[in-house]
């Protein structure tokens, strides 16, 4: 009994330990054919379009009643010790640094992470990407890059126009039910606001960016077993972007805190 | 190793787990030749088919194609091999993301660095080569029928005048009418290019009408190989039961007898 638990671990651990190595092998070869030439540039494109231009409604909402209800809840909170005019500055920083990158990553984590899964993972089981290769077309450098640098480029820009979304959310509601002066609100919300708060918040985001066009490249590269295979690849995408996210927050923040 | 052999495999094996799926299997195939491999389900034929391009690995043995050995190659030598290639997919594996005449021309474009409008006239006249009109070339291949898309999958795979052409079972999902229509287009189309063809079929009426030669694999090497027009009367007991479909003889089932 004690011996088939042992055993039991020890066959999660090795089976833990592959897929790093292999997720390892994957983010490496796929660095490699970001870095070298040739380039699908008509893909990447085609990429920042479907990552970028069409996740802006839902990055857009999520920032804008983020912003809203950060507002709501910090007057509350920051009225019970008399400190009402901290409410634009604690909005600003809370959304630049944290809520806009790690609810955007979240968001298109869930929009595009799956999405790229199930479309790389339907090639896969069609032979598509067998077909690619008998093409002399490396897979990596066509599917896997140009999605990837595209993550990287893109949700950093819509961690940009999230943060005036959700600035812009919390002004509204500040000043339109909170009884805010427009003008000092908005002093406010500068006054205390640095740099390396937007920038910290954009660099977040590119490694989000990464992580989850990568995940979505590697489970749907990776997927077997047919239709089943297909929704597998696709669920782990998400979960595993959604960890990956959060766990990579907290280093990223320690990391960036000065 | 053959001299006038195209191509030609050596002892190949491969193996997933404890099954062997290829098991010392060689084969010779000259130039200009029209290779058909028949063999029942599971006994290697694919396999043998993606060892020859790559797709998987050979546990042991050698592949060489024009005297080059093959198993091994990685990244540009690789790519490089297969562009004297073409490959037609059991369920054609056209890419969904591109219009038909964009399936056609990816060789072309993308492996030979051809101009898109180029590419896209040649495209069209291996359409109609293979009894497709200009109007299908911006259709999407998912609005095609199974004959349509098997017929665009051989326009693609015949485009870049490729010096060997593989067909993965290219009658399987047809109707005997339809089915016939592939056999003729890749029998003339072959012909016209002069190319060196493998494939792998089932169909035996297929086999006999585009083979010189029919192989036949049992698990895992060739048992007979001949000429097509002795299959009726060749003596070997594996390929008499074979063609004439009987349940008794040397070839055993995976089925559970009643």
């Amino acid at each position: 009994m004690e011996w088939n638990f042992l055993a039991a671990i020890g066959r999660v651990t090795l089976r833990f330990m592959a897929a790093v190595g292999h997720l390892s092998l994957f983010t490496v070869e796929t660095v490699k054919h970001i870095a070298l030439p040739p380039f699908y540039f008509r893909i990447f494109l085609r990429q920042l379009m479907s990552i970028g231009y069409y996740s802006l409604p839902v990055v857009g909402m999520t920032a804008l009643f983020t912003g809203m209800v950060l507002a709501l809840q910090i007057y509350v909170g920051s009225s019970r010790f008399n400190a009402e005019s901290a409410v634009a500055t604690i909005v600003v920083i809370g959304l630049t640094r944290e809520l806009a990158p790690v609810l955007s990553g979240l968001m298109i984590a869930g929009r595009v992470g799956a999405a790229i899964a199930a479309e790389i993972g339907t090639m896969r089981v069609t032979e598509q990407i067998d077909a690619l290769v008998t093409l002399s077309t490396n897979p990596y450098k066509y599917l896997v890059a140009p999605r990837v640098l595209a993550g990287m480029i893109t949700l950093p820009i819509l961690v940009l126009i999230a943060d005036i979304i959700g600035v812009s959310g919390g002004y509204l509601v500040a000043t339109e039910s909170l009884g805010f002066n427009p003008s000092s609100y908005i002093k406010n919300t500068f006054d205390f606001l640095e740099t390396r708060d937007v920038v910290s918040g954009l660099i977040k985001s590119s490694v989000f960016g990464f992580i989850v066009t990568l995940m979505g490249c590697y489970h749907g590269f990776n997927s077997t077993g047919g239709a089943q295979g297909v929704g597998r690849a696709t669920t782990n995408a998400v979960v595993s972007s959604f960890i990956l996210i959060l766990i990579s927050d907290y280093f990223l923040t320690v990391l960036l805190l000065d | 190793m053959n001299e006038n052999s195209k191509i030609s495999l050596r002892n190949v094996s491969k193996s997933f787990g404890h099954k062997h799926v290829l098991d010392g299997l060689s084969l010779d195939i000259a130039e200009g030749e029209s290779l058909v491999v028949i063999g029942g389900s599971g006994t290697g034929k694919s396999v043998m088919l993606k060892c020859i391009l790559g797709l998987l690995e050979p546990d042991d043995g050698e592949i060489y194609i024009d005297g080059q050995q093959v198993v091994g190659l990685t990244g540009r030598k690789r790519e490089t091999a297969l562009k004297k290639t073409g490959m037609l997919f059991q369920y054609a594996a056209l890419f969904d993301s591109l219009p038909v005449w964009e399936n056609v021309a990816f060789g072309l474009m993308q492996a030979h660095g051809m101009a898109r409008k180029e590419a896209k006239d040649i495209a069209i006249d291996k359409l109609a080569l293979v009894g497709l009109d200009a109007d299908m070339a911006n259709r999407n291949p998912s609005s095609l029928s199974m004959g349509m898309q098997k017929r665009v999958g051989l326009a693609r795979a015949i485009a870049t005048n490729p010096e060997i052409i593989f067909f993965d079972e290219p009658t399987t999902g047809l109707d005997p009418i339809m089915g016939d229509v592939i056999d003729n287009l890749i029998r003339d189309c072959t012909r016209q290019l002069g190319a060196t063809t493998l494939t792998i079929s089932h169909d035996m009426e297929s086999a006999q009408k585009i083979a010189d030669r029919i192989a036949l694999i049992y698990k895992g090497s060739v048992v007979w190989v001949g000429p097509a027009d002795d299959i009726d009367h060749c003596g070997n007991a594996y390929v008499e039961q074979f063609v004439q479909g009987n349940i008794e003889g040397p070839i055993e089932l995976d089925i559970l007898k009643p």
